[in-house]
C-alpha cells in the first residue's frame, strides 16, 4: 500500500510538472479517487473539502484583497483502471482579489473510468481568476470526461480558463461551460485538443457579455486522426453597450477524423460587436510542403504543425 | 559541372503552357540567377525543381548530381540536398522560431540555432521562442526561412524572390546569408527580376515565357534591365496569347 506521499508522486509524475508541494508559500489539494491525499492552504484562501462516495465536494473561497502569489495545484486523478470521479467544486473569490490555479486530472491508467467536473464559479468585482486545467490520460481511452462550470464574472473583474489535453488518447470529453461578465468584465476561454482512434471531443463554451465594456474570447483548437470525431459549439452573445469579443475555431483533420464546427454570435446592443471565424480542414500544404523541403517525412512534418497549433501559447 | 541540370522541360497548369522545352545547367558551388518579366516561369521552373504538389507532371527530365530526381517528392529531394525558399514564406501557428530551425538543422545545438538567427540579423533573444506566426512582419518571416536554409546546409538552394517585403537595412543582411551558402559549396539559384539580386550572382538566365532566352555572366544579362527589352520579339504579351498554340 503507497503512503500518501508516494500516491501524490505517482499521480504528478505523469505531468511534466516541476512540483513543490512542500513550499508553505504553495497552495494545494489532490485528489485520488474520493479521497483527499494533499492539502495545504496560504492566508486569505480556505478550502474544505468533503468526502463523498463517488468523489469530493469541495469549497474554495479567497477573501476580498488576497493576492495569492503562486498559483495553486490542484490534483484531480485515479491510478486504477476503473471507477468513477465527481468533483463538485463551489469557487467565490472575494472582491479584488487574484489567484492562478494549475490544475492536472490523470488518468493513467483508465480502462473505464469517469470524470465529471461540476463547478460554480464566482468572481468578485475586480478580481482576477486564471484556471489551467491540463489532462493526461491513458493510451487507452476508456474514459469519460464531464467538466461543466458555471461563471459569474464581476464588474472589471477577469476570468482566464485553458484546457489541455494532448497528452494520452481523449476517450470521450464533453465540456459545458457557461460565463456571464458583468460591466467591464473579461472572459477568455481556450480549448486544446488532440484526439485519435475512435475519441469524441464535444465543446460547448458559451459566453454572455452583459455588462457595458465587457469583453470575451472563446478560442478551441483541435486535431482529429484515426476516426476521432469533433463538434465544437461557441457561442457568444453580447447585451452590454460597447462589448467586444471574438470566437475562433480551428480544426485540424487526418485520416478519417470528422470535425464539426458551430460559432453563433449573437449581439442584442447596437453598440456591440462581436467577430467569429472558424477554420476546418487538412494540414495547409504550403506549411507542410515547407517543412517537408527541408527534409522531414511527411509524418513528420504534420506532426509538427499539429504539435504547434495545439502548443500553449 | 553541372549539379542540377534540366532538359527539355515542359509543363503546363491547368492546361496552359508555362515551362516550354527549357534547358539549363547549374553549376556545382556557383551563385546562379534567374531573371525575366511576369509571367515567364521563374517561380514555376523553381517550384517543379523541389518537387512540389501540382508541379510533378511534367515532360522532360531533371537530373540532380547525374541522376534523375523527376520520380521523388518533395522530401526525398530535400534529404538529397535540394531546398527551397518561399516568396512568401508560410506562417505556422504556436510553432517556436526554435524548433522550426532545430527541424532542419544539421547542428542540432542551441548555440549553432542561436547563430543561424545572428547570422540573418535576429537577436535570439527576442526571436528563439517567438513563433513563426502572423506576429512576425514579412521582412522576419524571411529572414527565418533563410536561417532553416542555412541550418539546413543544402547542396542546392532556391531562393525565390529573396528580396520580397525586405527593407534596404536588412537586405545586406540577405546576400550575407548567401554568401554563406557559398562558402559552404552550397549552389544557389536566385529567382529575381531585381538588379540588386542579380548582382549577387556570378551567373545568370533570362528566362521568358517558360524558356531560357539568354544565358552568361552578370554583365551580359543585366543589360536586360539597363535597356528594358529582352531578346525577344514582343514586350508585355501575354504568354498564352504569344505561345498558345505551341509546344
Amino acid at each position: 500500500m503507497k503512503t500518501q506521499p508516494e500516491l501524490i508522486n505517482s499521480l504528478y509524475e505523469y505531468t511534466d510538472t516541476d512540483l513543490n508541494l512542500k513550499d508553505p508559500d504553495t497552495a494545494h489539494l489532490v485528489i485520488n479517487g474520493n479521497t483527499v491525499i494533499g492539502m495545504h492552504a496560504v492566508p486569505g484562501l480556505d478550502i474544505k473539502v468533503r468526502e463523498l462516495e463517488d468523489g469530493i465536494d469541495a469549497m474554495v473561497t479567497l477573501d476580498e484583497g488576497t493576492i495569492v502569489k503562486k498559483p495553486v495545484h490542484l490534483c484531480f486523478g485515479m491510478l486504477p483502471e476503473s471507477g468513477i470521479q465527481r468533483i463538485i467544486m463551489n469557487v467565490n473569490i472575494g472582491k479584488n482579489a487574484r489567484i492562478s490555479l494549475l490544475a492536472h486530472c490523470v488518468f493513467p491508467n483508465a480502462v473505464d473510468v469517469q470524470h465529471i467536473m461540476d463547478a460554480r464559479i464566482h468572481i468578485g468585482d475586480g478580481a482576477n481568476y486564471s484556471y489551467f486545467e491540463k489532462h493526461v490520460h491513458s493510451p487507452n481511452g476508456g474514459l469519460k470526461v464531464y467538466p461543466k462550470a458555471v461563471v459569474e464574472v464581476g464588474k472589471n473583474a477577469h476570468f482566464k480558463t485553458e484546457f489541455e489535453l494532448i497528452k494520452g488518447r481523449v476517450g470521450l470529453i464533453d465540456i459545458d461551460y457557461e460565463t456571464s461578465c458583468d460591466d467591464g468584465g473579461v472572459v477568455d476561454m481556450m480549448a486544446r485538443i488532440s484526439g485519435r482512434g475512435d475519441d469524441i471531443i464535444k465543446i460547448k463554451e458559451v459566453g454572455h457579455l452583459n455588462g457595458e465594456r465587457s469583453r470575451g474570447a472563446l478560442t478551441s483548437k483541435i486535431a482529429v486522426r484515426g476516426n476521432a470525431r469533433a463538434e465544437v459549439y461557441n457561442k457568444l452573445t453580447a447585451s452590454g453597450a460597447y462589448a467586444r469579443g471574438h470566437v475562433d475555431c480551428k480544426e485540424i483533420l487526418q485520416d478519417n477524423g470528422v470535425a464539426t464546427a458551430i460559432p453563433i454570435v449573437e449581439v442584442h446592443h447596437p453598440k456591440a460587436h462581436i467577430t467569429h471565424e472558424a477554420a476546418i480542414g487538412s494540414v495547409d500544404n504550403k506549411q507542410l510542403e515547407t517543412l517537408m523541403s527541408r527534409g522531414l517525412p511527411e509524418d513528420d512534418a504534420v506532426e509538427m504543425i499539429i504539435n504547434g497549433l495545439l502548443a500553449k501559447q | 559541372m553541372g549539379i542540377l541540370t534540366v532538359k527539355d522541360l515542359t509543363l503546363r497548369l491547368n492546361g496552359k503552357l508555362i515551362l516550354n522545352r527549357l534547358n539549363v545547367d547549374f553549376w556545382d558551388g556557383h551563385v546562379h540567377a534567374v531573371i525575366g518579366p511576369n509571367g515567364a516561369g521563374k517561380s514555376t521552373l523553381a517550384s517543379t525543381l523541389v518537387g512540389l504538389s501540382g508541379y510533378r507532371d511534367f515532360e522532360g527530365d531533371i537530373e540532380f548530381e547525374g541522376k534523375s530526381i523527376r520520380e521523388l517528392g518533395v522530401d526525398q529531394r530535400a534529404q538529397r540536398g535540394i531546398t527551397l525558399g518561399w516568396q512568401e514564406p508560410a506562417r505556422f501557428e504556436g510553432l517556436p522560431i526554435h524548433d522550426f530551425l532545430r527541424a532542419s538543422a544539421k547542428d542540432k545545438s542551441r548555440e549553432h540555432i542561436e547563430e543561424l538567427l545572428n547570422k540573418v540579423g535576429l537577436d535570439p533573444v527576442n526571436y528563439l521562442y517567438r513563433a513563426v506566426d502572423k506576429t512576425l512582419s514579412g521582412g522576419e518571416r524571411k529572414k527565418v526561412e533563410l536561417a532553416s536554409i542555412l541550418a539546413m546546409e543544402p547542396k542546392v538552394a532556391l531562393l525565390d524572390e529573396p528580396d520580397s517585403g525586405i527593407d534596404i537595412e536588412s537586405i545586406h543582411r540577405i546576400f550575407d546569408a548567401v554568401k554563406v551558402l557559398r562558402e559552404l559549396g552550397t549552389t544557389v539559384i536566385l529567382i529575381t527580376h531585381s538588379l540588386a539580386v542579380l548582382e549577387q550572382a556570378e551567373h545568370a538566365f533570362l528566362m521568358c515565357h517558360g524558356q531560357v532566352v539568354d544565358k552568361g555572366d552578370v554583365k551580359k544579362i543585366r543589360r536586360y534591365f539597363e535597356d528594358k527589352c529582352i531578346p525577344c520579339d514582343h514586350k508585355n504579351i501575354p504568354t498564352q496569347q504569344l505561345i498558345g498554340g505551341q509546344a
